[in-house]
């Protein structure tokens, strides 16, 4: 089979009045007043968003920024099993745990620490996790921070979360 | 010599085998708990439910002796069946722990659920069986009653092994447990092994608790420094940070067993270590490049021996380091520098103690390599007495400490010579005092062999590179060689051991792949 030659469409020739650009300047400064026009009478219908003061809605399996789940006296529900630092394709989670003050839980994260720049939001520390401490639903992207050390999230922030 | 059948297969073994052991003989995998090979068979755990024909009843393979002609069934739906219905059994009261469980990753429950389990749970959470969990129990162990599956193991260990008994069963039925006396905590040098032949997570290690989870863990094949039994281990660790150490089997040596003491050993290969060469200049130590470091130090070896004679520098060799590393040790001692002080000491800081079952008085891996590797322990007094008149200006030792000597005390005998080099791991008195520190490499980070006090000859493996600047103690006594002139070809310690069978007649005839996993007893009176 031969080679076969593409028909590339050339723009056609402008016709007279074209060329002037005279009317063609009105006519793109309609749409520009029709879309203000119609922004003023109907504003609820306006695409731009006024972030950070309106915030997106976003779709309720976003995954965002992660939170740690307390249990109802306020300690952390994690007891530091591994399953999401295990699981975790980027190694963005370190964790020491300890021997807990309380008797019933015995082993709870001393150290809980997400490094926000490694972390792909893939959400497989959410599915690891055995006693749902770690979820990913605050909604909220990485916020830009000035240092690097400022995005790894520590426990204290993610239980805040 | 019985022969039977196992699925089909045809297989001979000796006579008194039970099923249990002839089936692994065979590649025949049998689940099991409470059967361990070197203690007495219990078989109460009933995991190991078998098939025979013409016999009415499941058998339980690791009490039915092999007969001659019997036929063993052991992946039968009525096998299944049965063993299924006993892990469901077991698991009926067990607490859902895993996520703070040490065992979890290498338990037996979990293994045997993943094969032959599966079974969805017919018994409501809230009706399980209650018992005590974290006990400190005394030695290195913690029981959770409440974890464990009554397969007498430990109870076993402590009646036949240590013979001290400090566990047993109490109370009846599904509140059966183990427990100590009252009163009575575990007081024997093994307690260790309890977490190990723990098929589940009822004992588990004080140390290890909660430091790192088990399948992050890489093990290398490795041998405890910590004494003359050389006992065989397995060194876990992750990165380049040492968790634990593992009895690995050897039953010419350690059996499956290893002493408490033994397991801290890991420490010295995390702790106070000597990472990078320094040098001191004018009493503050710097820390230097390798190549200065080893040019400095050979230079002032050289000008020693130059100005004062070969008498006038010492070799201290430790037993510490391997049978490769001191046979460079004595090579650079007697064909570079020529000096007749070469000595060694057995004697280290510490009780000293020792018992008749793996714990020996002497706590260096390697004493019986060193003596016959030719190196003279009588020497060594000789040589701290010269070093105590001044009569030493260059000194080399190798090894974190000088034989028994205190702090103190090496630091005041150290103040006589003028130059103090040390090649060793950890810090110390004499890195405190040693005008140049070249550091090297811990038991995890360098392969080589041991001899232990019955003269078996024993490989470690490398599990990852030195950490930090430090370099293994033969590229070191290579590169110092080399720099006084001595043109060694450099090479790993396979090929260091194959010199040292070559010229060494206890040695004659090993390599390593002679010397296998298990090692081989040398030759010669050491």
């Amino acid at each position: 089979m031969a080679i076969g030659i593409k028909k590339v469409a050339r723009p056609r020739r402008m016709s007279m009045g074209e060329t002037l650009y005279l009317l063609e300047i009105v006519k793109g400064l309609g749409v520009t007043m029709g879309h203000l026009l119609r922004n003023i009478v109907r504003q609820e219908n306006i695409p731009t968003i006024e972030y950070p003061e309106v915030r997106r809605v976003m779709p309720p399996r976003f995954r965002g920024l992660h939170r740690l789940m307390k249990r109802p006296d306020g300690s952390p529900r994690c007891v530091a099993c591994f399953c999401c630092s295990t699981a975790c394709p980027a190694v963005c989670i370190t964790i020491v745990a300890g021997e807990s003050p309380d008797p019933k839980v015995e082993k709870y994260p001393v150290r809980f620490d997400i490094d926000m720049l490694r972390c792909i939001f893939c959400g497989l520390c959410v599915e690891a996790c055995p006693c749902d401490a770690i979820r990913m639903d605050t909604g909220w992207f990485t916020p830009p921070e000035n240092t690097r050390e400022k995005l790894i999230y520590t426990i204290d922030m993610l239980l805040e979360k | 010599m019985p022969n039977f059948t196992i699925n089909g297969i045809s297989v001979d073994v000796p006579q008194g085998t039970t099923i249990l052991e002839a089936a692994k003989t065979a590649g025949i995998e049998i689940p099991h708990y409470c059967y361990h090979p070197k203690l007495s068979v219990a078989g109460n755990c009933r995991m190991c439910l078998v098939e025979v024909e013409k016999f009415p009843k499941l058998q339980i393979a690791c009490n039915t002796i092999v007969t001659d002609g019997m036929a063993v069934k052991t992946d039968s739906e009525k096998v299944k069946q049965a063993v299924t219905g006993v892990l469901e059994f077991l698991l009926i009261h067990h607490p859902i722990d895993c996520p703070i469980c040490d065992q979890a990753g290498e338990c037996g429950l979990q293994i045997y659920y993943m094969k032959y389990g599966l079974h969805k749970s017919r018994y409501a959470v809230e009706d399980k069986v209650h018992k005590k969990k974290v006990q400190d129990i005394g030695g290195q162990i913690i029981l959770d009653a409440e974890r464990c599956i009554l397969c007498s193991r430990c109870i076993r260990f402590l009646q036949e092994v240590t013979g001290t008994g400090e566990l047993e069963f109490f109370q009846r039925g599904d509140h059966s447990e183990i427990s100590i006396f009252p009163g009575r905590p575990l007081d024997n040098r093994y307690t260790g092994n309890l977490a190990d032949i723990c098929p589940v997570g009822a004992l588990t290690s004080k140390d290890f608790r909660f430091k790192c989870r088990v399948w992050l863990l890489r093990g290398a094949r490795s041998i405890c420094p910590g004494c003359a039994n050389g006992c065989n281990v397995e060194a876990h660790f992750k990165e380049e940070i040492l968790y634990r150490l593992k009895p690995r089997q050897n039953d010419e040596v350690n059996k499956t067993w290893m002493c408490d003491p033994g397991r801290l050993e890991y420490k010295k290969a995390n702790e106070a270590r000597l990472l990078t060469p320094v040098n001191r200049e004018n009493g503050i130590p710097k820390a230097a490049p390798w190549e200065a470091a080893l040019s400095s130090v050979a230079f002032r070896l050289w000008e020693m021996v130059e100005k004062h004679g070969p008498g006038s520098v010492a070799v201290i060799a430790s037993p510490q380091f391997s049978n490769e590393e001191l046979f460079l040790a004595r090579k650079l001692a007697d064909e570079v520098l020529r000096t007749p002080h070469l000595g060694f000491s057995l004697r280290t800081v510490g009780d000293g103690f020792a018992d008749d079952f793996l714990i020996k008085a002497d706590k260096n891996p390697n004493t019986r390599g060193a003596k016959l590797l030719g190196i003279s322990e009588e020497k060594f007094d000789d040589i701290v007495q010269n070093v105590a008149d001044g009569k030493i200006r260059a000194l080399l030792v190798f090894g974190n400490g000088i034989a028994d000597l205190s702090d103190a005390e090496t630091g005041r005998l150290l103040a006589n010579v003028p130059f103090v080099v040390q090649i060793a791991t950890n810090e110390g008195a004499v890195s405190r005092a040693a005008h140049a520190i070249l550091p090297s490499a811990s038991f995890v980070e360098r392969g080589g062999t041991f001899t232990n006090h019955a003269g078996r000859v024993q490989r470690f493996w490398m599990g990852f590179p030195p950490r930090g600047k430090a370099r293994s103690a033969i590229e070191i006594i290579t590169g110092l060689a080399n720099r006084l002139g001595a043109g060694w070809k450099s090479g790993g310690e396979a090929q260091v051991f194959r010199a040292i069978a070559q010229s060494e007649a206890p040695f004659a005839g090993m390599s390593y792949e002679s010397l296998g996993e298990l090692g081989q007893t040398a030759g010669g009176k050491g």
